[in-house]
């Protein structure tokens, strides 16, 4: 009887790592970090404000934000160079370190889709998920600021019925205790994949965006398919001004950020 | 050859100690331990009840109040930010768990190992272990965002087919904290039932009834005797890596994450002698706690028990000592630049005086005091010791859980964290153990009596010639 002494070999399954379904390309030399995406994402999926002083102390629910990152302080601003803009969301890893630290399923990754998904009805707030992903992406109801007796004292301040009414319709309201992050607007790619599947096609490229994409002024964000090779997303994808962020964790993101170009 | 023939000098004659010092050689007669015990148990002063009152109070509003709060307000009310999603919940969770640890270590080690000193104290470290994880298992149902629903984490039949997933980490902790909690209960039991019995003929009214539910109807024959130490024995071998695991899965709650400082595989054993570390030191403060208040009990626990404690304290403390250098040194030759980060952040951070504190209490502290035998006798002393070390083992904790989440991958998001209505709930918790155990205290009695007497029958006092010479015979 022979054994089998060969080593297991960890090859770059690039199919893995390339494949997907969904994918996004970030521009950091075309964003101006405006924060209309960041503005465009909390409209569209319910993200609520959390005030002044929560977000001061790190609280603040935004499902994209945009990180400003300075290099050189030392000294006297002589040598300060601001760095890109980052806009940064849930990056949708193929190997998500936040989905197996779940113990109730909360965070799951949908196979049909290649997407990681938060099942708010099912999240009872242990944190976990948030401690382990590597891109910080995620955000958590530390209170109920959905609803608007909690944050605010005038309970019949006029101008939370505008917020209340502005709700879309579409996307879950969430309540405190409760997990969250960017889902690349699942709710919009549901409703093109209905529309495709009625009319018997498939989902063609740019047909919609996400919420981030549709508002940036800057064309900065690209969304799309990036199992088809001709999309914009994977044309873009494929430049050689492209990197992933922490590559080094194997996490297999399907954002691409785009910089050092001319 | 002359100096061979001379009698041999005793040796340490200047340290040699009355043998009647020893509680093994001080025998009392039966009837006269029982009554000590049950007096101590039955006879309350008013010192006793204003503490009560005052516990009674703290745990009502620092406790039920406050988590009421939290509850009711959500985590907005406690210092957990982004990216700080852990706080104080989760280093109360670990340094409970920790404190519950020693209650294991000191009774089924010490038995397995036949150590005679164990003997007057095994019931108090043991009660530690209980409501110790009683805190543990308070403080984790705390920390949830949606507590209401802390059940789905609990393997309960549904229609909808979902189990916890056995893949994570929280859900290992869970288990092994219930399985725990189980077998530390009825390791707590076990030898209580014989005592209970003995409680029983010598009460009236309520306390009889309870004693008769709780003594099982032991009447003492040679077959419950046998089937009490048989069950007794496996027990105490069967938890011992019950208790390793235990410590060790709560360590992988943060060794199995990808974070810098948290992902360390010297974590578990780590995380077992830093639990050693802070219950050791537990049972000090305890058993000083109980020999200045509870009457009698200066009889049953003497010098020679801190002694004993002293001792494990020192040991545990110089091997907590080696395996904060390895989980030091590794990460910082590794030169990982998160890792690096993380240790400069924690030396030179805006909170290095608690990284001070923390090596001081934990390391200092016991090295220098514990080698001296005298010290080490002397309860108040040792009782401080414990109490320093204890604090820094929180903060150790505390450097691992909120400031290692300060420090991650995303330099953004970095922010330090100011605790909010934790700290109340942390009052509240240690005013919850304080008063379970006081109340433990008038139900059951904290010495394990026949241990004791049993421990006094096989020791003797033989004489030969003049002197008197201690023996010990064997008893199983």
């Amino acid at each position: 009887m022979s054994t089998n002494l060969e080593l297991p070999m960890f090859t770059n399954n690039s199919e893995a790592e390339l494949g997907g379904r969904w994918g996004m390309v970030i521009d950091k030399d075309l964003c101006t970090g405006c924060q209309a995406c960041v503005a465009a994402c909390s409209m569209e999926n319910n993200v609520p404000f959390v005030g002044e002083e929560d977000a001061g102390y790190g609280r603040s629910m935004q499902w994209i934000r945009i990180e400003r990152l300075w290099e050189g302080l030392d000294g006297d601003y002589r040598e300060v160079k601001m760095t890109d803009y980052q806009p940064l969301m849930c990056q949708q890893c193929h190997n998500a370190p936040c989905e197996p630290v779940c113990p109730v399923y909360a965070s799951v990754h949908s196979m049909s889709e290649d997407l990681n998904l938060q099942v708010y009805n099912r999240c009872v707030g242990t944190r976990y998920c948030a401690n382990n992903c590597p891109y910080q992406a995620r955000v958590f109801n530390w209170r109920d600021y959905a609803d608007y007796r909690e944050t605010n004292t005038a309970d019949n301040d006029p101008r939370w019925s505008v917020f209340q009414n502005q709700l879309n319709p579409d996307v879950t309201v969430r309540r405190r205790g409760v997990m969250e992050k960017c889902t690349f607007c699942i709710q919009r790619i549901h409703q093109a994949e209905n529309q495709a599947k009625a009319e018997g096609r498939e989902v063609r490229d740019g047909e919609f965006t996400t919420a981030c994409a549709q508002a940036c002024p800057a064309n900065a964000i690209v969304f799309g398919r990036i199992d088809d090779p001709e999309s914009m997303v994977s044309l873009a994808a494929e430049t050689s001004r492209g990197s992933r962020l922490h590559e080094e964790l194997r996490t297999m993101p399907r954002v691409t950020y785009l910089a050092g170009g001319a | 050859m002359t100096s061979l023939a001379k009698p041999l000098a005793r040796p340490h004659a200047e340290e040699h100690e009355d043998p009647r010092e020893h509680l093994m050689h001080d025998p009392l007669p039966r009837g006269k331990m029982n009554e000590m015990v049950m007096e101590a148990m039955h006879e309350t002063n008013w010192k006793f009840w204003v503490v009560t009152g005052i516990l009674a109070v703290l745990v009502a509003t620092c406790l039920g109040y406050a988590w009421y709060y939290l509850i009711d307000k959500g985590l907005g009310v406690a210092g957990v930010n982004m990216p700080v999603f852990w706080g104080i919940f989760l280093v109360d969770v670990v340094f409970w768990i920790g404190i519950s640890h020693a209650g294991t270590f000191i009774s089924a080690i010490l038995r397995v190992l036949k150590v005679e000193s164990r003997r007057p104290f095994t019931r108090a470290a043991e009660l530690m272990t209980t409501f110790g994880l009683v805190q543990a298992a308070i403080s984790v149902f705390m920390h949830m965002g949606r507590v209401w629903l802390s059940y789905w984490m609990a393997p309960i039949p549904n229609e909808r087919m979902i189990w916890p997933d056995f893949h994570s980490p929280l859900m290992w902790d869970f288990m092994a904290i219930s399985t725990y909690l189980l077998c530390s209960t009825m390791y707590l039991f076990l030898p209580l039932i014989p005592d209970m019995a003995m409680a029983r003929d010598r009460s009236t009214g309520w306390r009889k009834t309870l004693y008769k539910i709780l003594g099982l109807g032991f009447r003492g024959t040679e077959g419950e005797w046998k089937n009490l130490t048989t069950a007794m024995n496996l027990f105490a071998f069967a938890i011992i890596p019950v208790m390793f695991s235990v410590h060790t899965i709560v360590s992988w709650d943060f060794a199995m994450a990808s974070r810098p400082g948290w992902s360390s595989t010297v974590f578990g054993p780590y995380f077992v002698i830093g639990a050693l570390h802070s219950g050791m030191a537990a049972v000090a403060i305890v058993l000083f706690l109980l020999r200045s208040t509870m009457k009698h009990y200066k009889y049953f626990i003497r010098p020679e028990h801190f002694d004993t404690i002293g001792m494990l304290m020192l040991l545990v403390s110089m091997a907590w000592a080696y395996f904060y250098f390895n989980d030091y040194i590794v990460p910082w030759y590794g030169g990982d630049v998160w890792d690096k980060l993380f240790q400069e952040w924690a030396e030179k951070g805006p909170l290095w005086y608690l990284w001070y504190t923390m090596l001081f209490c934990n390391i200092v502290v016991p090295w220098s005091i514990l080698w001296n035998k005298k010290w080490r006798r002397t309860p108040w002393l040792l009782a401080s010791a414990g109490i320093l070390i204890n604090v820094g083992m929180w903060l150790e904790r505390y450097i691992i859980i909120p400031e290692g989440l300060t420090i991650n991958r995303m330099p953004f998001t970095w922010r330090l964290y100011i605790p909010g209505v934790e700290i109340a709930l942390t009052v509240g918790m240690f005013a919850l153990f304080l008063l379970l155990y006081m109340l433990a205290s008038r139900v059951i009695p904290l010495i394990p009596v026949w241990e004791v007497q049993e421990g006094q029958e096989a020791h003797l006092l033989r004489k030969i010639g003049k002197a008197e010479i201690p023996t010990l015979s064997e008893l199983e």
